[in-house]
């Protein structure tokens, strides 16, 4: 098969995730049992009330009619409105997306390499004392919560030593050295978990290359141990690392909801979480998109990547 | 019988590194101190005892007081309880509903098993906490609703795992020779596949277990899980997070707890499947 058709292929296949995304967004919100107008209003609820939320809401309409106007709106680059103020989504959200995309992107600057470094090392040699020391090392980092690293790291940096604040306000901040201040501790707390994961599956996923018959093959010819790594196992191991990566930008999304919370981060992912608090519908839905729609594309930017990284699928016969 | 218990406990006592002893060793107490949470904590969990927020430990109080003046020490005890048992209820839940659909889809294939494996796929593709985020938004905090989504959540993992063991399994002549004899499905199930699965499954156990500790915990600490009064380890660091600012350590030690049984459980599985020569059950998926 061409490379591009599969690529086609693979991108009408995103396209159909991103739609059942949505079909389980609205349905998980709205659907749901429960009357979603006396939910929001909790004892306050008045018969005007309700209607009026209900007319907001548009309840009145079947679901499925619902639905198509939601995402009509939504191609159309209309989020909607907040129903705890009535502030058009776009701008609430537009003025935070910048700041989660820079937490995401600089921790992912920093991680990403990171790992693979850490993980190449390990795969090396394996069951060696410094393969023993990543592997525990992560181990453990996997099993605590991110907030327990985050705590730690608040209570030594910004508490007890005084260097860092353990609150991230942008608003006065400016120049790069005040900017990475108040990122260092977030990214910081974002990086240990997403690099412990990452660690450990590009280690297994380079044992998986180096246990191969060729790379077997090269080392029995006598190819030194570098060229081996650097030349026959590195780009057949291309495609399984980024996938790694890919498949941990799921622990990035779960990391920046709560490292944004705790770290009171201006973010989409804190606004998501006093979204769920007040049981503002519409912007649930619209940062619950944002997240799972990125999540996807970048998935399916792997997978091509890994396609094309891919000689057998690059060269077909 | 007895012989055969006395053998199989000798040879696990040998097994045993270090290690794992200690692992067994935190979580057996961490279990004693959730189950006799009410008879080992020094006061009760509401009793408010000094006007004082977050006074340093001393005079009675062995990790001082949180915001309100409550003991910290008795408060840990009634968080753990509640931790464990939330996060028990959610990975029975989960393997429950995970291990019979998957050995159902395994035994059964054709289109039952299209239709549930594809419907997984879907909701692994999608970030738990996104999930969680919406139902809470529909349904609102309350520890039903969080048993339920977080089990429904983790049970489409323990899903693909019960699924490829069961594939492995009915492939293989016993299944065939019990087939053959006319045994009944449920017996089948029962006797056949989940005897031979028995050690990833267990291995699985643990792993879900930690995550549902780990996932319920991050939900309290959010404001969205167990809701104050009710405290669990989650509520407890975000009640305390002010008192770093103090000076105590008071969010620490609820971390700490939770740390300590994910690190024991985790370092447990990776003992069981290297004694029993088996393979990650993440692997597997």
């Amino acid at each position: 098969m061409n490379i591009l058709s599969v690529i086609v292929q693979r991108l009408g296949l995103g396209i159909l995730t991103v739609l059942i995304v949505s079909i389980l967004v609205f349905v998980g919100t709205e659907i749901l049992p429960g009357d979603v107008a006396y939910a929001i209003l909790g004892q306050g609820a008045t018969p005007e009330l309700v209607a009026n939320i209900q007319e907001r809401l548009g309840l009145d309409e079947p679901a499925h009619l619902r639905y198509l106007a939601w995402l009509g709106e939504l191609l159309r680059g209309d989020l909607g409105t907040s129903l705890t103020n009535g502030a058009v989504l776009n701008d609430v959200i537009g003025e935070r997306i910048g700041n989660t995309v820079l937490l995401a992107v600089v921790t992912a600057a920093i991680a990403v390499p990171l790992s693979i470094v850490l993980g190449l090392v390990a795969s090396t040699r394996p069951d060696s004392a410094i393969d023993r020391l990543i592997s525990t090392s992560t181990l453990a980092l996997i099993s605590v919560p991110d907030f327990l690293i985050a705590v730690l790291l608040v209570s030594l940096f910004a508490v007890q030593l005084g260097w860092l604040p353990a609150i991230a306000n942008l608003n006065r901040v400016d120049g790069f050295l005040e900017y990475a201040r108040v990122l260092a501790l977030p990214v910081a707390a974002l990086s240990f978990t997403v690099m412990a994961h990452m660690a450990r599956m590009t280690r297994s996923a380079v044992l998986n290359v180096l246990t191969s018959s060729p790379i077997e093959m090269a080392i029995l010819k006598g190819v030194p141990k570098w060229r081996v790594i650097l030349v026959h196992a590195l780009p057949n191991a291309i495609a399984p690392i980024v996938n790694v990566i890919a498949l941990n930008l799921a622990y990035l999304i779960t990391g920046i909801v709560v490292i944004e919370s705790m770290f009171n981060f201006p973010g989409v992912g804190r606004l998501m979480v006093e979204g769920v608090t007040t049981r503002d519908i519409p912007l649930v839905q619209a940062a619950a998109m944002i997240f799972c729609s990125t999540y996807v594309v970048l998935n399916l930017a792997a997978d091509i990547i890994s396609l094309i990284a891919n000689p057998r699928v690059r060269h077909p016969k | 019988m007895v012989e055969h218990a006395a053998t199989a406990l000798r040879e696990f006592r040998r097994d045993l590194t270090p290690t794992a002893t200690l692992c067994l060793l935190i979580l057996s107490l961490i279990l004693l101190a959730a189950i006799l949470a009410p008879f080992l904590a020094p006061y009760r969990e509401g009793e408010i005892l000094t006007t004082g927020s977050f006074v340093s430990p001393g005079e009675g109080l062995l990790l001082g007081s949180d915001y309100l003046g409550r003991d910290l020490f008795s408060r840990l005890f009634y968080g753990l309880r509640l931790t464990v048992a939330v996060s028990f209820m959610i990975a029975i839940l989960a393997f429950l509903v995970g291990c019979s659909l998957g050995f159902l889809a395994a035994v059964l294939g054709g289109r039952f098993d299209m239709l549930i494996s594809r419907l997984v796929d879907a909701l692994i593709a999608f970030p738990a906490i996104m999930l969680a985020l919406i139902v809470l938004t529909a349904l609102g905090p309350s520890i039903p609703v969080l048993v339920v989504t977080i089990a429904f959540i983790d049970s489409t993992r323990v899903f693909r795992v019960a699924r490829a063991l069961g594939v492995d399994i009915v492939v293989q002549d016993y299944i065939e020779a019990a087939t053959v004899r006319g045994e009944r499905f449920g017996w089948l199930m029962w006797h056949e596949i989940l005897p031979n699965a028995l050690v990833p499954l267990a291995a699985e156990f643990g792993i879900r277990f930690t995550y549902a500790i780990l996932f319920i915990s991050a939900l309290s600490f959010l404001g969205l899980g167990v809701q104050p009064p009710q405290a669990d380890l989650g509520v407890l660091i975000r009640e305390n997070m002010q008192g770093l600012l103090y000076g105590t350590f008071s969010p620490i030690y609820p971390a700490l707890c939770i740390a300590a049984i994910t690190v024991s459980i985790n370092l447990l599985v990776d003992w069981y499947l290297r004694r029993n020569d088996a393979s990650s059950p993440e692997d597997l998926q």
